[in-house]
């Protein structure tokens, strides 16, 4: 080993041994890291090695759907309502659990307030009328032979992080807290080649996104985002969507509200005036301290947290660590993280995954030294338009905190946080949430 | 350029500026995809149900909270809304809970948050009842949409709720709001 791998002082850039993202270019950190600590601290040599029992026999055979092996089985959503009893279904992601930027299908969060409907695409009809020259009504076949677009974006409900509304630290996993949000790549006909056909008159501001599920779900969205990057989406990380996320087809509002990305499109209705349908007059209209409240808060703001460590993990020994987390904004690309290991007092730059995307999820890493005693770590982006993700002191002045603690992580005492997340370190590795 | 390219390129030009779709043409098809194929709104009307804050769209028909209450009991309504509708699993719909001094944690009700008197004919009509939703006829829709706004004292007892009195319902909090994004509209 070369002593320029070697961890020193030098290459600390932030209090309680954040490490320079450098390291992660010049290679060898991790061996650095054995070599300082690890070694130092177990002394003792590894066991010979044995061929193990399953290199020596066939394995299973192939199916025709791939499996997840069994020793994975914990890496799965947390239900809210698993029986399917007659009130909303939430399922979470275990970001935790995951890296990298795509959310698998079979784990990408979903939201139904009357459970899956089970739609025959031959027989499901999307029609465009209203304030238009000709309605026109269109089947999923004829959807399907539009020029397509890809694209990676996040989809967040408005109500993730709701329990980090609270006044203390609700102590809830990674999960619990931040799984509403994930992000896929999505491919689909771009709703403005679509609109183009139908001649929309020139004094509609809105259209009405209608679902074809039990409740009909509906949103008022503002033709300028329609005809900016909206797409009709068909299709999720390469295969035809989910069911639960839309099946056979759904509206992307890249970076909007998750609720208003419509499943199951079947009607979009040209109009001069929001509805103010139920879920933008009550549920997403996010109250303020002072009783007054905000309307259409579309824009899922400029967020991040840590993904590892976080809350229920433990580090085992001190040493070398790789902090990780998500970074996102619904107005831009990511343009910067900064991560703290002394809760705010010190920050260093960490590495950004690129090429970024815009509206898309960021992983960010940076190489940590946990000397063994207490720690806060924490993230804070900032996207190319220069929106930062607010301190929990400036969030909370302008959106207020409960009075009382609340008790149900899956509670939804607010909508759209964006403020930071905070990993409390104890002597003893554990890791509880903390505001800093 | 020899003459034969040039009298193709301007050829080029003429055709793409008679049919207007040079400037948009993101997709190079030189014209609008039209593989929808036409409908009238006559033959989309069954699916065109949702309401406009201004009662665009809003059905013939009327109801009174006579007929509502008894709606209200017949349909299994009380089952997530209580009795009478002052409560259950799924909230109460008639309440007089205040929306001030209580910071974000105020339950917002029909009467202390709703802005606008079609929200709740439209979700009534769209959503209602949860395991038999759009099944209610339009007189039934206006006579639970009575029901609730009479018991919620928003309008005086035995106010007949029809297409023309629906919205100049006023609500109490149609000015409790700030729009967040205005130039994204």
């Amino acid at each position: 080993m070369t002593k320029k791998n070697d961890i020193t002082a030098l290459d600390e850039v932030a209090g309680n041994g954040l490490l320079s993202r450098r390291l992660l270019l010049r290679g060898g950190v991790a061996m650095a890291g054995a070599a300082s600590t690890l070694v130092a601290t177990h002394g003792a040599s590894a066991e010979p090695l044995k061929e193990p029992e399953w290199s020596r026999y066939q394995g299973t055979t192939v199916e025709a759907m791939g499996r997840r092996t069994k020793h994975e089985k914990d890496t799965a959503r947390i239900l809210t309502n698993p029986k399917g009893e007659p009130r909303t279904q939430h399922a979470r992601t275990p970001h935790h659990l995951l890296n990298g930027q795509i959310t698998p299908n079979h784990l990408h969060f979903t939201i139904l307030h009357n459970g899956i409907p089970d739609i025959d695409p031959e027989q499901h009809k999307l029609v465009i009328h209203g304030m238009v020259k000709q309605p026109i009504v269109l089947s999923m076949d004829r959807l399907m032979r539009y020029p397509m677009v890809t694209r990676q974006t996040f989809i967040e409900c408005g109500g993730n992080s709701a329990a980090l509304f609270s006044n203390e630290p609700v102590q809830a996993n990674l999960q619990s807290l931040h799984g509403l949000v994930s992000n896929a790549e999505w491919t689909g006909v771009p709703l403005s080649a679509v609109l183009d056909e139908v001649g929309i008159d020139p004094k509609a501001k809105w259209m009405l996104v209608e679902g074809a599920d039990t409740a009909a779900i509906t949103r008022s969205v503002p033709l300028k985002k329609a005809l900016d990057d909206a797409i009709l989406v068909l299709f999720q990380n390469g295969e035809r969507l989910m069911a639960e996320q839309g099946y056979p087809v759904r509206l992307l509002l890249p970076g909007w509200e998750g609720n208003m990305n419509i499943k199951y499109v079947r009607r979009i209705k040209i109009v001069d005036q929001p509805a103010l349908t139920y879920y933008e007059a009550r549920n997403y209209s996010p109250l303020l301290p002072d009783a007054k409240a905000y309307r259409f808060f579309f824009v899922n703001e400029v967020k991040s947290f840590i993904t590892h460590p976080s809350f229920g993990m433990k580090l085992n020994e001190p040493g070398y660590y790789e902090i990780s987390g998500i970074a996102y904004s619904g107005a831009g690309r990511i343009e910067r993280v900064q991560v703290t290991a002394d809760g705010g007092r010190t920050w260093a730059d960490a590495a950004v995954q690129g090429p970024t995307m815009h509206k898309a999820f960021t992983r960010f890493t940076i190489p940590w030294r946990w000397n063994g005693q207490p720690a806060v770590l924490s993230s804070r982006a900032v996207d190319d338009g220069g929106n930062i993700q607010p301190t929990r002191d400036e969030f909370v002045r302008e959106r207020g905190v409960t009075q009382k603690p609340v008790t149900n992580p899956f509670g939804f005492p607010n909508q759209h946080y964006n403020s930071l997340t905070s990993w409390g370190i104890n002597a003893k590795g554990e890791i509880s949430h903390v505001y800093a | 350029m020899s003459m034969l390219e040039k009298i193709s390129f301007a050829a080029c030009i003429t055709v793409a500026l008679s049919t207007g779709a040079m400037a948009d043409d993101k997709n190079g098809l030189g014209s609008k995809v039209g593989l929808g194929q036409p409908i009238t709104e006559a033959d989309i009307k069954p699916w065109d149900i949702t309401i406009l804050p201004d009662g665009t769209n809003l059905p013939a028909g009327s109801g009174t909270a006579a007929l509502g209450a008894k709606l209200f009991s017949e349909k299994g309504c009380i089952a997530c809304h209580g009795e009478g509708g002052t409560g259950g699993s799924n909230g109460a719909v008639i309440t007089d809970i205040p929306l001030a001094g209580r910071g974000i944690e105020a339950t917002k009700t029909i009467k202390n948050f709703w802005s606008n008197p079609t929200t709740v004919f439209d979700f009534i009509r769209r959503a209602m009842p949860w395991n038999a939703p759009r099944t209610l006829s339009d007189d039934e829709v206006y006579a639970l949409t009575a029901f609730i706004l009479e018991g919620n004292k928003l309008i005086p007892p035995g106010t007949v709720m029809d297409a023309k009195s629906l919205p100049q319902v006023k609500m109490p909090n149609k000015d409790g709001f700030i729009i967040k994004f205005p130039d994204r509209i």
